[in-house]
């Protein structure tokens, strides 16, 4: 698709002749995630939809409690400390965000009056600033008003390196201004055309300054609201045990009308995801219980019972491989896998567009992962209606042995393809989760039958995703041939999240392994197009310049995208709940209720 | 006595120094990290990533760490957890009334099986009721609780819907209804616990009668002409359970350090959870003041268990 079609669907969703929704889906068939295709109607003026979750309650209160588990239990509450979503969705119930994400990528005003848009505005021309205006008479919890001065002095807390927030990322390169009252402008050092990242979403939470005046920089461990929240949200903190058990009672003076429904709120936390969703769906001990990490067979066998029923929904994560190019058992400068290396086979980009070749990725989805994953072959997805034109997954085991053939490997005695006495033979390594040890298992066999070698390896997740130096078997080292795990899109931007594409990335000794690049395969039309998708404002053209990265990358056979993973939560039949994979689970909490 | 007391309190500080080190040690060479969560997130750069780990100490060398850990705990400061940055000693304290409930109460319910029977079942060696007895204990202590914990919620929660399954330490009712809500909910933990403890005390009694019932002043006593009763309780039971004291002194440390497996399936909200939660997530703070806990009260039960010993059986002097 190129820059005309896009213009002409976005005039027809202008007249009202095509639904925001078929929008979106075309976009997500040509790769754009639907949070960009929202920018992409904002920029053009069209204006926001409502809350996907239609509130029928018609008074606050009078529904009871809510109880919610979450199988991996909060350990603190204050969102800018919040290092898992566990603690994400915790503070998410007392504290609230300019605009948050629905599930289908749309940006929903929560604590702001309205999004802010060109027509009004709301966003500046040149993208180097943003005017927020906030909702008149919102009330933190203890009576005081929501001003424009929470808002500021959230940036000034978060953007400290003392604070050690970890969401300083999304607020040190700015600089917020108090216009009046209830009207802030947000200033970027750059143009920046993704804009909705500060104030918005998982790392956009308000703190009220009154509170957390006191504390910011090195003191801020000691503030006393890190575990006793006063917000705006829908519920107000009643009891915190770290690790166990969150309540909350409902806050009557909440900004929106006749929300929330339930009178009171409980997530308790602990156990493991299997016994989490046995408690709603078969005891229906529980209410709603989140990221149901299980077999898909297990939980429908589960549902038969008939007391409630699991959703999925769409999110940024991906789960994937890389190739290594490099060389992973040659040490140079104390380091293996250095970029001033090659790989003896790998570099063959016949072996690696033979490999893709192997993989039943309808396989893995249909027999492992279920409602949990959708087959994909790009590395940005918008998953429900994934259908891109260009890239494409097949598997073929003839092709891949005829590939290889045509390449001039020949199978051995042993029946392992070689070629000047190099052999096709890989480690394979992944992190110690059952479904991905299945995955290896049907990667290896289909390889087997193409002469080629899969030696697997697993290694523990708190070992593989950590970044100790010290250690060999991180992910981010990648001493092995092939690696997979699962790479999250924590805010629907898909520009940071593919600066693990580009050159100035790449994981080495010098940066202690910390460059986001773990692939190190870099190509200078990859750096040209993510350096222009940065500066680009006009979010069509760079909406085709972040596709370009992600498309150089897997038609290189570098990156074998796997399954666009999705979010799994499980509720009983009578509540109606609205979760995003484009932000936290608790996002719209405030309009859940009992039928 | 005071002696005697003061050099075995003596003893146990270097030997309570050494625990500390190898612990801190092991704690220290172990791999992971607490940021691991981090590190999948695009949104948080590097250097904010080191900076957490340069503000919380953890880029110095482990004798550094070690010094500055030991005078902090002389004087009192058990250190902050890295996930919820608050102090551990709170945290701690938090966890203590549910595992001295949940598991205090299975040690008491499995005493109140165990002495009977094992009693009971020694009186009359190689009946039927000893069979049973003895086949039971066996049973019961080879089957894991993580076994039993499960095949009761299969049975009592999913099936006949008696009882819940998760545990919570915050429930609204008040009077009489709590009571019965809490039962409700530790019915299921304190008996996989009880049972599988008790399985174990239930040999433990019955040997130890046995041991002692052929003795010839039991003989005396019968000849006397007490009851058997009188003499099954007074003459045999005080003198058979001096080694079941012991032993039972030395379970103790596992009444406050908590059911690592049980707290987890239940989501029993002790210390063994947290225990749990901590070393998944890399919290050394807390494992370290967990663990460390647990030694001291290891060491002091030890204590306590010779000093009762020497108080229940007067031929034990400690001048």
């Amino acid at each position: 698709m190129n820059e005309q079609e896009i213009r002409g669907m976005v005039a027809d969703v202008k007249e009202g002749t095509l639904s925001r929704r078929s929008f979106m889906q075309r976009m997500a068939a040509v790769g754009i995630a639907a949070p960009l295709a929202t920018q992409i109607l904002i920029w053009n003026d069209v204006a926001m939809a409502d809350a996907t979750l239609q509130y029928k309650p018609t008074k606050a209160g009078g529904g009871g409690p809510l109880k919610i588990l979450l199988w991996q239990a909060p350990t603190l509450l204050n969102p800018h400390f919040a290092s898992g979503t566990k603690d994400q969705i915790a503070s998410r119930i007392f504290y609230e965000p300019l605009a948050g994400w629905d599930k289908e990528g749309n940006l929903i005003p929560c604590l702001a009056a309205e999004v802010p848009t060109k027509a009004n505005g709301g966003l500046s021309a040149d993208g180097l600033s943003v005017t927020w205006k906030l909702k008149p008479g919102v009330k933190w919890h203890d009576g005081k008003p929501l001003t424009a001065d929470d808002v500021v002095f959230t940036w000034e807390y978060a953007k400290d390196p003392a604070t050690a927030a970890y969401t300083t990322g999304s607020y040190s390169n700015i600089k917020v201004e108090k216009v009046d009252d209830l009207t802030v402008k947000v200033i970027f050092q750059q143009p920046t055309p993704f804009w909705a990242d500060p104030f918005v979403g998982v790392s956009g939470q308000i703190l009220p300054k009154h509170r957390f005046g006191d504390y910011v920089g090195a003191k801020s461990r000691e503030a006393p609201d890190n575990l006793k929240p006063i917000g705006t949200g829908p519920y107000k903190f009643v009891d915190f045990k770290p690790g166990d058990v969150l309540t909350g009672e409902r806050f009557a003076d909440y900004h929106i009308k006749n929300q929330p429904h339930f009178d009171t709120i409980e997530c308790k936390g602990g156990g493991d995801a299997v016994s989490a969703a046995r408690a709603v769906l078969q005891t229906g001990e529980y209410d709603y219980a989140w990221n149901l990490q299980v077999e898909d067979e297990v939980l429908k066998r589960m549902e038969t019972g008939g007391r409630g029923k699991i959703s999925a929904v769409p999110s940024g994560d991906i789960e994937f491989i890389i190739l290594n190019t490099t060389d992973p058992w040659t040490e140079v400068d104390g380091e293996r896998s250095s970029i001033k290396t090659k790989h003896p086979t790998l570099s063959d980009p016949k072996v690696r567009e033979a490999i893709n070749l192997l993989i039943d990725r309808d396989s893995v989805q249909k027999f492992i992962y279920g409602r949990g994953g959708i087959a994909t072959a790009s590395f940005v997805n918008e998953p429900k209606q994934f259908k891109s034109t260009k890239l494409k997954y097949e598997f073929n085991i003839d092709k891949a042995n005829k590939i290889l053939d045509d390449a001039g490997w020949k199978k051995g005695s042993d029946g392992i393809r070689e070629k000047d006495g190099k052999k096709l033979k890989y480690v394979y390594q992944t992190s110690i989760n059952a479904p991905r040890q299945k995955t290896q298992a049907i990667i290896k066999q289909a390889c087997q039958r193409a002469g080629i070698d899969l030696e697997l390896k697993s290694v523990t997740a708190s070992v593989f995703f950590s970044s100790d130096v010290a250690n060999p078997d991180t992910y981010t080292k990648l001493y092995v041939d092939i690696e997979m795990y699962t790479t999250t899109q924590p805010q629907p931007d898909p520009e940071r999240f593919l600066n693990q594409f580009v050159s100035w990335e790449i994981a080495t000794k010098e940066n202690k392994w910390l460059g986001r690049n773990v692939s190190r395969y870099s190509d200078p039309a990859a750096d040209e197009a993510y350096k222009a998708a940065q500066k680009e404002l006009d979010p069509v053209k760079r909406a085709a310049y972040l596709i370009k990265v992600n498309e150089i990358f897997c038609e290189a056979n570098v990156i074998l995208p796997l399954l666009s993973r999705t979010r799994v939560a499980a509720a009983l039949n009578n509540i109606s709940h609205d979760h995003s994979g484009w932000d936290v689970d608790t996002w719209n909490i405030a309009a859940w209720y009992r039928s | 006595m005071a002696t005697y007391l003061i050099r075995r309190l003596l003893i146990a500080i270097p030997s309570l120094l050494g625990i500390s080190v190898i612990l801190f040690t092991i704690l220290a060479l172990a791999p992971g990290d607490p940021f691991s969560e981090m590190a999948t997130n695009p949104n948080v750069p590097p250097e904010v990533r080191e900076a957490i780990r340069a503000s919380f100490g953890l880029n110095d060398p482990i004798m550094v760490r070690y010094l500055r850990w030991l005078s902090n705990m002389a004087q009192g400061d058990w250190g902050f957890s890295f996930a919820s940055r608050i102090n551990v000693d709170k945290l701690i304290l938090q966890r203590l009334p549910t595992t001295l409930f949940v598991v205090g109460s299975s040690q008491i319910l499995a005493l109140c099986v165990a002495l009977p029977v094992g009693i009971y079942a020694a009186t009359r060696p190689y009946s039927v009721f000893d069979q049973i007895a003895n086949t039971l204990a066996f049973v019961g202590f080879s089957l894991p609780t993580f076994f039993t914990g499960l095949l009761f919620i299969l049975v009592f929660s999913v099936t006949l819907d008696w009882f819940p399954f998760v545990y919570r330490s915050d429930i609204a009712a008040t009077g009489w209804r709590w009571y019965w809500e809490m039962f409700r909910q530790a019915i299921m933990p304190i008996t996989v616990l009880g049972l599988f403890q008790a399985a174990s005390y239930t040999r433990y009694v019955r040997s130890s009668v046995l041991d002692v019932i052929r003795l010839d002043y039991v003989t005396t006593a019968r000849a006397k002409g007490l009851s058997e009763r009188r003499v099954t309780l007074r003459h045999i039971t005080r003198n058979a359970l001096i080694p079941v004291v012991t032993l039972v002194a030395l379970q103790m440390p596992a009444v406050f350090g908590g059911a690592l497996v049980t707290e987890q399936i239940f989501r029993v909200p002790g210390i063994g959870s947290l225990l749990i939660d901590a070393i998944l997530a890399n919290d050394t703070p807390v494992i370290m003041a967990v663990t460390f806990v647990f030694s001291c009260l290891v060491v002091l039960f030890n204590l306590i268990a010779d000093i009762l010993y020497g108080w229940l059986d007067p031929r034990i002097s400690f001048s």
